[in-house]
């Protein structure tokens, strides 16, 4: 297998302001994200070749292309709509660098969105069934919670000691956050807030829960080769994973719902691409899927950064704040930004693609060169992990 | 000789103290406590637990009917007979069939199998009874009604009661009664209810069998009465010349309430789980007539005292906290409108109906992994359509991990959400808990499975397994 490592660059992205815009419409979020995006990559709508859109919302199934293809008349290029649950963003920007990785476009453009604040829903995935006609009154928050009580009872943690790992997450998120203009959540929280909120699936309670927000994200990339025409400090892919697995992974006996295969497959598959053998001391930061702080906590083993069972000690260290060895979700992650499903893995993309052009502002760590993007869906079922770099090798 | 080879009964967990509807509607208690089906319960997947209850160590290869007798049934078009057989997991070469419409449709179920296994047309025939009564609200029917079912398993060897004979009048009466347009059970002047329908039936139907087999009341053991209240059975058996405190069987009024169709037949299991070789028991239902039986206790009763009979269920008990529970439960009121979205598809139901109703999981016959679903490609090895359906609905198992979660609204929050790992083969079963106090579940908590109904998208009920905590 031939690895993408340096075919595709980076040469602009842009990002919406996240949060309840009650008071804009998916194209007003497409459109604020994308124009950003041309001037940072300073190229003209027409300059794009073909487009990828990654949208899970209901409304959009089976509409195409077209919630691409009216905000920005797009029109004339072939636009696709992808979905793969949370990895949706990533979705769309892997299926544009492959194209452009082939020769087949020089120029091609990803967008992310949800519009999860028009739904009437203040929660994620409430009722998704396993069957069409049975009501597993399923929601995001009782799925994760499940590794909550099994990594607890698995690592010996009681209650009130896994409660105050996991909020440390969220406290340290709460910080990060309100150090981005663009994230829903500015605000800092304590640990004794987030410890005492209130329940929304035992043991995880409001803290612990990511946002329901609004967003959309923007990638425009081009073949690594030219990418210097447009800006002095593209970003370049390193390397891409993704790896899905059955519809319910507990379905499998010997699932010990202590770590997620995907996200491991994945990291694997990103990590043999870009020649990293030590994730822990390689890369520089990381910007994961922390749907649910829990999950974040299990994200540090899966990804190698690290020993199973030992993240608590890290957290504990500091080793994922801004000042840590390894900064995790410097931008506050979906904690702060919530988790507009599409625009999530570009939104991510966006944070490492600032901070390794040396733009993450108050939130910028020193010396980064190498960053990792992390997105894991379903029930948990298919993981994306994506590696950047701010040199060509 | 025809009769009872097994028995199975079920009342609900859940009880309410009567003195909650008498406080919400500043009326009279009656006293004592009653069943209610919990909401996930009606009077089919009450029907089922019954079966099950009484399949309880019995081969079910065997059994050549299975009716379904009730007054709340689920459908008015649409057998429930078959769908108790689909998740009892019987023969699909079976005789299904339903009784309906009459407090006497459990006895009528029981003498049409005691009549069709005495002709030699089958040697076993299953009856289930159930019924979910619901009397207008503020009424004393709805102190009175109670929920719960019970089902017995006929054949003509090895029986643990001989039914002797069988005996009905039938008497048209608008005494109590529910039109195709009623929610509730209505009822014309007490009195005249009393004396003309229960007591003048009762009496004419217990009075010709004695007179057919030429017995007295002092000939039978016990006699076990369909009473529509705590006091009537009693008057009734007075006036007939049986000695209350020796004969009478209590109707378990006070502790359950009236269960309708189901009541003789939960009374009878009752009654056999005290009863000793060579007692003669009396049986009798009222509505619309009158059924009774004549049975004669074997030495056979004494192997089947493990059974899940009435005394387990009775011993088993959750109270209601308030009344609006009750009303929310019985969807007397309406709650906050669901986000749930579903995309219900009786074809899928149909297609899936080994899993979603018989409860069978696949076992690899390559590796030996268990999974449920049934899968056609084993998670283990990729062999394909290589395995054999276990069934794990009568399979223990334990919590593997839970949650307890506020955000999925329902009836009952929390929903308890679980992982369960059954004793077949470890296979991973997700599934909700009920008949449970949140506090109660942990990791390791042992459970079994429980058929309940899950909703009525799509207009038809969906029905599936949950697990509760193991009893």
């Amino acid at each position: 297998m031939e690895s993408i490592k340096d075919k595709i660059a980076i040469i602009g992205m842009g990002c919406c302001k996240f949060g309840e815009n009650w008071n804009k419409g998916p194209e007003d979020m497409i459109i604020e994200a994308a124009y950003e995006a041309y001037e940072d990559a300073g190229i003209d709508p027409k300059d794009i070749q073909a487009a990828w859109l990654g949208t899970v919302s209901a409304h959009w199934i089976g509409m195409g292309g077209l919630a691409l293809a009216e905000p920005l008349k797009l029109h004339g290029i072939p636009i696709t709509r992808v979905e793969n649950w949370c990895a949706t963003g990533h979705e769309a920007l892997r299926n544009a660098s492959f194209a452009v990785a082939c020769g087949m476009y020089d120029i091609a453009i990803a967008v992310g969105f949800e519009k999860l604040k028009d739904t009437g829903f203040p929660g994620l995935g409430v009722g998704r069934g396993m069957h069409p006609v049975m009501e597993m009154r399923r929601t995001a928050p009782s799925s994760f919670a499940f590794i909550a009580t099994r990594y607890f009872h698995t690592y010996g943690l009681s209650p009130e000691e896994g409660k105050e790992t996991i909020a440390k997450i969220a406290v340290k998120n709460h910080k990060n956050g309100s150090l981005h203009p663009k994230a829903h959540f500015q605000r800092e929280i304590t640990l004794e807030q987030a410890v005492k909120a209130p329940i929304i699936a035992w043991p995880l309670g409001l803290f612990d829960c990511c946002g329901n927000s609004d967003g959309a994200a923007v990638a425009i990339i081009a073949r690594a080769d030219m990418a210097k025409k447009f800006r002095d400090d593209p970003i370049y892919i390193k390397g891409i994973g993704l790896s899905q697995n059955s519809m319910m992974p507990h379905f499998q006996p010997g699932f010990d719902w202590t770590g997620f295969e995907v996200t491991q497959r994945a990291a694997r598959q990103a990590y043999e691409q870009a020649g990293i053998k030590n994730p822990r001391k390689e890369i520089d930061l990381a910007v994961v899927h922390d749907c649910f702080t829990i999950t974040e906590l299990i994200i540090y083993e899966d990804l190698g950064f690290s020993p199973k069972g030992k993240a608590r000690e890290d957290v504990d260290a500091g080793t994922f704040t801004l000042e840590g060895d390894l900064p995790v979700n410097t931008d506050g992650g979906l904690k702060c930004f919530g988790h507009p499903v599409g625009a999530s893995g570009l939104r991510m993309s966006y944070e490492i693609y600032k901070q390794l052009q040396g733009k993450g502002d108050k939130r910028q760590i020193k010396n980064a060169e190498i960053g990792l993007a992390h997105t894991l869906g379903g029930h948990p079922s298919v993981s994306c992990v994506m590696l950047y770099g701010n040199n060509r090798g | 000789m025809v009769g009872i080879k097994s028995y199975g009964a079920y009342i609900p967990i859940s009880r309410m103290n009567r003195d909650i509807i008498g406080n919400a509607w500043g009326t009279r208690s009656i006293g004592g406590e009653r069943s209610v089906a919990n909401y996930d319960e009606d009077s089919l997947s009450m029907a089922v637990e019954a079966a099950l209850n009484c399949l309880n160590g019995e081969d079910r290869r065997g059994i050549e009917g299975l009716f379904f007798a009730s007054t709340t049934s689920p459908y008015k078009e649409k057998a429930c007979s078959s769908i108790v057989a689909t998740v009892a997991d019987l023969n699909r070469e079976i005789w299904t069939g339903d009784f309906a419409n009459s407090l006497r449709a459990g006895t009528s179920a029981m003498r049409t199998a005691f009549n069709t296994i005495k002709s030699g047309e089958a040697k076993s025939i299953m009856i289930t009874a159930a019924d979910c009564r619901l009397g207008t609200p503020r009424s004393v029917d709805e102190q009175t009604f109670g929920d719960g079912a019970a089902a017995l398993l006929l054949g003509d060897s090895d029986v643990i009661a001989t039914i002797e004979d069988a005996y009905s009048v039938s008497d048209d009466i608008t005494d109590v009664w529910r039109t195709d347009q009623d929610t509730f059970v209505r009822s014309w002047e007490d009195r005249w209810v009393l004396i003309n329908g229960y007591t003048k039936n009762m009496k004419a139907a217990i009075s010709g069998i004695m007179k057919k087999r030429g017995l007295t009341p002092k000939d039978f053991t016990k006699v076990v009465l369909y009473s529509p209240d705590a006091r009537s059975h009693a008057d009734l058996a007075k006036s007939l010349g049986f000695d209350l405190k020796t004969q009478l069987q209590d109707p378990l009024i006070t502790t359950i309430g009236n269960v309708g169709s189901a009541q003789p037949l939960v009374l009878l299991v009752s009654a056999l789980e005290e009863a000793k070789a060579g007692d003669k028991i009396l049986l009798a239902s009222y509505g619309d007539g009158s059924d009774v039986f004549i049975l004669q206790v074997t030495d056979a009763i004494e192997g089947v005292k493990n059974k899940r009979g009435l005394k387990k269920s009775m011993g088993l008990k959750m109270m209601l906290p308030t009344y609006e529970k009750y009303l929310a439960y019985r969807q007397l009121v309406s709650l906050p409108e669901e986000f749930i979205k579903l995309f219900p598809s009786a074809s899928v139901m149909w297609r899936t109906q080994k899993w979603v109703l018989s409860c069978h999981g696949s076992k690899c016959k390559n590796c030996g992994l268990v999974s449920f679903p049934i899968q056609r490609v084993c998670f283990g090895c990729h062999s394909r359509d290589e395995f054999e359906e276990v069934r794990l609905s009568d399979k223990k198992g334990k919590v593997f991990t839970y949650s307890l979660d506020n955000l999925a609204g329902g009836v009952n929050p929390p929903t308890v959400q679980t992982i369960v790992e059954s004793e077949e083969g470890g296979a991973r079963i997700y599934c909700l808990m009920t008949d449970c106090d949140p506090k109660e579940v942990k990791v390791g908590l042992p459970v079994e499975m429980t058929f309940r109904r899950f909703h009525r998208e799509g207009g038809f009920y969906n029905y599936f397994w949950k697990c509760r905590p193991a009893r």
